[in-house]
């Protein structure tokens, strides 16, 4: 089949993600309400807010794996989850979706193959994980952080333009969260727009637009020094806390 | 449908199940072993001159029946993994088409199904001197489609568990009724009439008739052609309604 034709046709890489009016509704919980917002291309930008404030639903609703009660997301131009965009986009899961019994280079081989890669371009992305040594290894034998990276290598191996990360620097020692955030830096560079959600607020730094989600609603999408300002506090976890005091005080006035 | 991730999915079973040897002894050595236990069963046996020996018989129909419950139980179990592990719904990301994927899974198991067979028919004719008119080629073909029968009721059964716990409680459900029914115990011609109805939509029943065909016959006939199609058949409904339990898009 003509996959790559198809998708070069239709897809406008330089679009971004456009979200009007999303919300999301389950078990009738109400997850994300009446969401507005646009992610550029070829930026990071950071998905912030405490846990259960939507991020993942979020994330799943731009690679088209969730379900939408009302509104449009437009990924590339497309309708998120159009047979096109399958790929240009890169979805790494929090918990780590590879597959346990199988050495860490067949599970990136497998994922690769899926989009006509091949050995060369999984030692590529193993090696951008920092994994060479292990690339034999059972993912199953991995510690936790290696077999996070696994999952990570998986998604890079397709060289996607639009790359979703739940949560990708969790559970990993400062020295490697910093190399991968310098990659992730390499990869906007390049052209990819990446997506990555954390609940770690230093993290906000390394991004160059925030999404600031609180129970479902955005409450704002600004820089991280935008977001300094107006918490009136250098420290981004300080200012966040103060951003939200603000937006709860404003609720409480009855304005919403 | 794409050739190259097809075969991609099928290699990557057969990692899975290399990376298991205890999976690879269930499949290849076990039909073996209780092939053994059957003949020793029948050891004894005093028949009247003409009359085949019961292990002929009895021997015959487990070749069709182990391929069947054994794929059914390790491609449930490894379908079930990979929709809990939240690598189904990855792979469902990407853009491999679902029939990609069930059609990789068939093959995998076709083809362990197909090295089992003739382990388990090797030791049948050369150990225990089976002896039938047709020719082992074709007991082969019908425990190859007996085992995709198993790998498509076993990717069906999958979605509706939760644990593996679940998944295995198929067995006595999908499984053990067909097994009872298919002419093993007691010819369906000679069972009542409810039973027999059930047996007639049982598939397992086809596989065991044809192979009964494959025993009467030097020749393959047209009622062998007739069974194996029905089989056929029910696998791709069940492999259609399997597809159906693979969803893009979830709540």
């Amino acid at each position: 089949m003509a996959h790559s034709a198809v998708s070069a046709g239709t897809l406008d890489t330089a679009a971004g993600v456009r979200i009007a009016g999303l919300s999301v509704v389950r078990n009738k919980t109400t997850v994300l309400q009446d969401l507005n917002l646009t992610v550029p291309a070829g930026r990071i930008t950071g998905l912030l807010g405490p846990s259960g404030s939507g991020k993942t639903t979020l994330m799943r609703a731009i690679v088209g794996v969730q379900r939408l009660s009302a509104g449009t997301v437009t990924v590339l131009g497309q309708p998120a989850g159009h047979p096109a965009l399958r790929h240009e986009v890169g979805y790494v899961t929090q918990a780590p979706s590879v597959y346990r019994d199988l050495s860490v280079e067949d599970n990136v081989r497998y994922f690769g193959a899926m989009h006509g890669r091949g050995r060369t371009e999984a030692r590529q992305a193993i090696d951008a994980v920092g994994l060479a040594d292990l690339a034999g290894r059972r993912a199953a034998d991995l510690s936790g952080g290696q077999f996070s990276r696994v999952s990570l290598a998986c998604a890079l191996v397709s060289e996607p333009v639009l790359l979703i990360l739940d949560e990708p620097t969790v559970g990993l020692d400062p020295v490697l969260r910093a190399d991968l955030w310098q990659r992730f830096a390499a990869l906007a560079a390049a052209g990819t727009t990446l997506i990555i959600s954390s609940h770690v607020m230093e993290e906000a730094s390394h991004c160059d637009s925030l999404l600031l989600l609180r129970e479902g609603r955005l409450l704002a999408q600004l820089t991280p020094e935008e977001l300094r300002q107006r918490g009136g506090s250098a420290d981004l976890e300080l200012a966040f806390l103060q951003l939200i005091r603000a937006g709860m005080a404003a609720e409480k006035g009855g304005v919403r | 449908m794409n050739p190259g991730r097809m075969v991609a999915t099928t290699e990557r079973v057969l990692r899975q199940l290399r990376s298991d040897p205890r999976s690879i002894a269930l499949i290849l050595v076990v039909p073996s072993v209780l092939l053994t236990v059957v003949y020793f069963l029948f050891e004894n046996e005093t028949l009247p001159p003409g009359v085949p020996r019961t292990f002929d018989r009895i021997g015959l129909m487990m070749l069709a029946i182990f391929p069947f419950f054994v794929m059914f139980l390790v491609t449930s179990i490894t379908m079930l993994r990979e929709r809990i592990s939240g690598t189904l719904e990855r792979l469902l990301t990407t853009p491999i088409a679902k029939a990609d994927l069930l059609f990789g899974y068939g093959l995998a198991f076709s083809l362990m199904a197909a090295l089992q067979s003739l382990v388990a028919i090797a030791v049948a004719y050369w150990i225990f001197g089976l002896d039938i008119q047709g020719s082992a080629g074709w007991v082969v073909l019908t425990a190859v489609v007996n085992a995709v029968l198993g790998v498509a009721l076993g990717l069906l059964c999958s979605a509706f568990a939760r644990t593996e716990f679940q998944a295995v409680q198929f067995m006595p459900v999908v499984v053990v009724p067909q097994i009872l029914l298919c002419g093993l115990f007691v010819a369906r011609d000679q069972m009542n009439g409810v039973l027999e109805a059930i047996s007639n939509v049982f598939p397992l029943s086809y596989s065991v008739d044809a192979l009964q065909e494959i025993a009467g016959n030097t020749e393959p006939t047209g009622a062998m052609w007739n069974d194996l199609a029905v089989v056929i058949g029910f696998v791709l409904a069940v492999m259609v309604l399997a597809s159906l339990t693979l969803r893009r898009r979830s709540g």
